[in-house]
C-alpha cells in the first residue's frame, strides 16, 4: 500500500483554478505575470497552456482597470478572477473594490451581484521592505458587501478558492507565500458554498483560545503544540472567513478555555485582532473571564528592510508560546 | 467631419457659444425619426426641469445633477443600441436612462428613495439601474465606470456576440488615470466598447481651459490609436450619425471608438442652480449656449422640412409634462423601502448559477 500522496499549498490553489477552468467556463483568470513563470509562486504555473490565453490573460500594467474590467465582466455573466501578485498594488484598485464592487448589489437595490475573486497574495520577508511585505486583510474586512477569505491550509486553499469563485459576491481571496510550502492530502474535490463557511476548530483544549488566520494559523498550531509539552491545552480556531465574521465559534470556545489571544500578521490598530478582542468581550459574560484578552500582531510600523529589524518586525512561534504561558499562568 | 482634418486637442469652433445655432440638417433621415427625437428631447428636459423644481424645494434632498442642455448625446447613442448592449453612465446619467427607454415612474421614485425605483431605492440619482433596456448602471465616482464598460465589452468578446458596450464619460473623467489605463486596456485586446465623453467645458466648478492644456479630449483616442470622432453634442443628427458609425465598426470587431460631443450644461454642476457665480465665463456664456438649445434646433430644423405643424411642439411640451406629474405623483405615493432592505441586500440574496 503506497501512502498517500500530500499536495502544498501553492499546488493546491493550482489544482483549485484547474478545477474551475475545467469545469465552469464562465471563470477566467486576468492579473500581471499570469504568464510569467514566478509572479504568483508555483500557483498558477502553466495555466495559460492549459486552458489558453484568453483565459488566463496577462495584463497591462494597470492595476485599477483591470479590477474594474473584471467588476464589468462580472456584472455581464462571467466569474473573473483579477489576480494582485501583491496585495501592496492592490492598493491601486481600491476604487474598484471598496466603492463599485462591494456595494454594487445594495445600491443597486439587490438585482445586481458582482461575482468577482480578487485575489491578492501577501509576499513579505527577505528584505523586500515597506511597500512589498503588507499583509492589510484587516482593512478590506472593514468593508460591508466584501467576503474576505484567508485560507491557512492547502486543503483551505483549494476548496475556498473554489468557493469563492463561484460566490455571487465580491471575494477579497488573500494568499500567503509563506504557506506555499505547506502539505495536505487532499480530500476530493467538492463545490462548497462560501456562505456556510466559517471559522474551523484545528485543536482542540480547555486552557486557552489561540484565535488566527492565513500562516498565522500555522504558527498558532506549532506554538500549541509547544504549549502542550508544558501541559498547556490550547484551542485553536482558524477563522478562514474574515467578514463577514461569524464570531460563534470564538465566544463558544472562550466559554470554554476563559482565555483569549488573538494571532494576526497584520497591524494592531483597528486589526482584525482587535476585532476578534472586541467580539469576544462584547459576547462573553464578564464572569466567565479568567485573564483579560490580549493579541500578538504587527508592530504598528512599516515593513523594515534591515534584516535586524525585520527579524524584530515579525513575530515567532515562541512569542506565541511566551505570551499564552504567561496567560495560562505558567507551567502546569 | 472627417477626423483626419480636425487636430485631436482641438475643438475649433465647437467651443464657441455663438457658434452652431442655426437649424439642423435632417439629410438622411425620416420623420418618424425626428419625431422620436423630438419626443425624446422633450421628455428628458421636462422630467429634468420637474426633478430640478422639486430640488429646490427639497422634496428631493439626494443629489441630482440635471442634463438640461446636453440631453442630445443620450438621444443620438439610443437610436443605435440593440438588444444585449452594455450602457453604463456616470453621475448625471437621467438622460442615458431615459433615452434607451428607462422607466419614468422608476426614476421619479428613485429620486425619492422609493422601494419602486429602478434601484429599489437605494442608490438615488447617481445610481441608475434599467437592465432590461440596456442600462447596466451608473455610479458618481469620476470614472469608475469606465473599466467597467470595458469588461463589459470583454465579455461581450469572449461571448462572441455583435454587441457592444458603451462607457459615457465626461471631460473632467479624462483627467483620472483610470481612463488611461482603460482605453490602453480596450484597445491592446480589440474590445467592442464605444467612449463617448460628453464635454460641456466644466467639471463642477472648474473650466476646461484650467484643468487641461488642450481643449479636446480626442487626443487621448489619438495617443491609443483608437479611432475618433469629434461633434457638435446639441445636434441629435450628427451624434446619431457618429454613434451610427461607432456601432456599426465595433460589432464588426474591429476595436474600440471613441466620440467627443461638444455641449454645455445650463444647471450648475449639482442641484437646480445656474451657477452663474462659478468659474470662468460661466456668466457670459451661458445665456448665448441657450442659444444653442439642442431642442430648439431640431425643432426648427422640422419646421423648415415642415414636418412639424403650428402648435404641434407645443402639444409635445405638454404631454411630456403630463406625463412627468403623472409619474412624480405616483412616486410621492410610493412607499419606502423596508427596514429590511439596510442589512438584506449587502450580500446578494439570489443564486446566479
Amino acid at each position: 500500500m503506497s501512502l498517500p500522496q500530500k499536495t502544498s499549498y501553492g499546488q493546491a490553489l493550482r489544482d483549485g483554478f484547474a478545477y474551475l477552468l475545467k469545469n465552469h467556463p464562465e471563470v477566467f483568470t486576468i492579473g500581471q505575470g499570469l504568464w510569467s513563470p514566478w509572479y504568483v509562486g508555483n500557483s498558477m504555473t502553466d495555466l495559460d497552456r492549459e486552458f489558453g490565453k484568453e483565459r488566463v490573460i496577462d495584463t497591462p500594467v494597470a492595476e485599477l482597470a483591470c479590477t474594474g474590467v473584471a467588476v464589468g465582466a462580472a456584472i455581464s455573466g462571467k466569474r473573473p478572477v483579477i489576480i494582485h501578485p501583491r496585495v501592496d498594488f492592490a492598493m491601486l484598485a481600491v476604487d474598484q473594490i471598496v466603492n463599485q464592487a462591494a456595494k454594487w448589489c445594495h445600491m443597486l437595490g439587490g438585482q445586481v451581484c458582482v461575482p468577482v475573486t480578487i485575489r491578492a497574495i501577501i509576499n513579505r520577508g527577505g528584505e523586500q521592505g515597506a511597500q512589498h511585505s503588507q499583509s492589510l486583510q484587516s482593512w478590506f474586512a472593514h468593508i460591508p458587501g466584501l467576503r474576505v477569505v484567508m485560507p491557512a491550509t492547502a486543503q483551505d486553499a483549494r476548496d475556498l478558492l473554489i468557493a469563492s469563485v463561484l460566490c455571487d459576491d465580491p471575494v477579497m481571496f488573500i494568499d500567503d507565500r509563506w504557506l506555499y510550502e505547506q502539505e495536505d492530502v487532499l480530500d476530493p474535490v467538492r463545490e462548497f458554498d462560501l456562505r456556510q463557511e466559517g471559522p474551523e476548530i484545528r485543536r482542540s483544549g480547555k486552557d486557552i483560545t489561540l484565535v488566527s488566520c492565513s500562516y498565522s494559523l500555522q504558527q498558532c498550531l506549532q506554538a500549541a503544540h509547544a504549549l502542550g509539552e508544558r501541559g498547556i491545552e490550547a484551542e485553536v480556531i482558524d477563522l478562514r472567513v474574515l467578514n463577514p465574521l461569524e464570531r460563534g465559534p470564538i465566544i463558544h470556545s472562550i466559554r470554554k478555555t476563559g482565555r483569549l489571544l488573538a494571532v494576526d500578521g497584520d497591524w494592531a490598530t483597528c486589526g482584525m485582532a482587535a476585532e476578534v478582542i472586541a467580539s469576544a468581550v462584547e459576547g462573553v459574560e464578564p464572569g466567565i473571564w479568567k485573564k483579560a484578552p490580549s493579541r500578538i500582531t504587527l508592530p504598528d510600523a512599516p515593513a523594515p528592510t534591515s534584516k535586524p529589524l525585520e527579524q524584530a518586525y515579525y513575530f515567532q512561534v515562541k512569542d506565541i508560546v511566551q505570551r499564552a504561558t504567561e496567560m495560562v499562568g505558567g507551567k502546569k | 467631419m472627417a477626423a483626419q482634418k480636425q487636430k485631436p486637442g482641438d475643438l475649433g469652433d465647437l467651443s464657441l457659444p455663438d457658434k452652431y445655432r442655426a437649424p439642423i440638417g435632417l439629410a438622411g433621415f425620416s420623420k418618424a425619426k425626428a419625431v422620436d427625437w423630438l419626443k425624446s428631447l422633450v421628455l428628458i428636459r421636462a422630467a429634468e426641469e420637474k426633478i430640478g423644481e422639486e430640488f429646490g424645494k427639497a422634496v428631493i434632498k439626494c443629489p441630482c445633477h440635471l442634463v438640461i442642455g446636453q440631453e442630445a448625446p443620450a438621444v443620438g447613442l439610443a437610436d443605435h443600441i440593440m438588444k444585449g448592449d452594455r450602457v453604463f453612465g456616470a453621475h448625471r446619467s437621467h438622460a442615458h436612462y431615459l433615452a434607451l427607454g428607462g422607466n419614468l415612474h422608476q426614476l421619479m421614485a428613485e429620486v425619492l428613495g422609493k422601494e419602486t425605483g429602478c434601484s429599489k431605492g437605494m442608490g438615488g440619482s447617481m445610481h441608475l439601474y434599467q437592465p432590461e433596456v440596456g442600462f447596466h448602471g451608473s455610479v458618481p465616482i469620476v470614472g469608475s465606470t469606465i473599466p467597467i464598460a470595458v469588461g463589459a465589452a470583454l465579455s461581450i468578446q469572449m461571448d462572441k456576440t455583435k454587441n457592444v458596450a458603451v462607457s459615457f464619460l465626461g471631460d473632467g473623467a479624462t483627467e483620472e488615470g483610470v481612463f488611461h489605463e482603460s482605453l490602453n486596456f480596450a484597445a491592446n485586446f480589440c474590445l467592442p466598447v464605444i467612449f463617448i465623453v460628453e464635454n460641456n467645458l466644466f467639471s463642477s466648478h472648474l473650466h476646461i481651459d484650467l484643468r487641461q492644456p488642450y481643449d479636446s479630449t480626442c487626443r487621448f483616442a489619438e495617443a491609443n490609436g483608437i479611432p475618433w470622432q469629434r461633434v457638435d453634442g446639441n445636434d441629435v443628427a450628427a451624434v446619431s450619425r457618429a454613434c451610427q458609425s461607432a456601432t456599426r465598426q465595433a460589432r464588426l470587431g474591429t476595436g474600440p471608438q471613441f466620440i467627443e460631443m461638444v455641449t454645455y450644461r445650463w444647471r450648475g454642476h449639482v442641484g437646480h442652480r445656474e451657477d452663474l457665480d462659478v468659474g470662468v465665463k460661466r456668466k457670459d456664456d451661458l445665456n448665448l449656449w441657450k442659444k444653442r438649445d439642442p431642442i430648439a434646433r431640431l425643432a426648427k430644423g422640422m419646421e423648415k422640412k415642415k414636418w412639424l405643424q403650428p402648435g404641434e411642439f407645443e402639444r409635445w411640451e405638454k404631454k411630456a409634462e403630463k406625463e412627468v406629474f403623472k409619474a412624480w405623483n405616483q412616486a410621492e405615493k410610493d412607499p419606502y423601502p423596508q427596514s429590511e432592505a439596510l442589512l438584506g441586500r449587502v450580500y446578494f440574496q439570489g443564486n446566479r448559477r
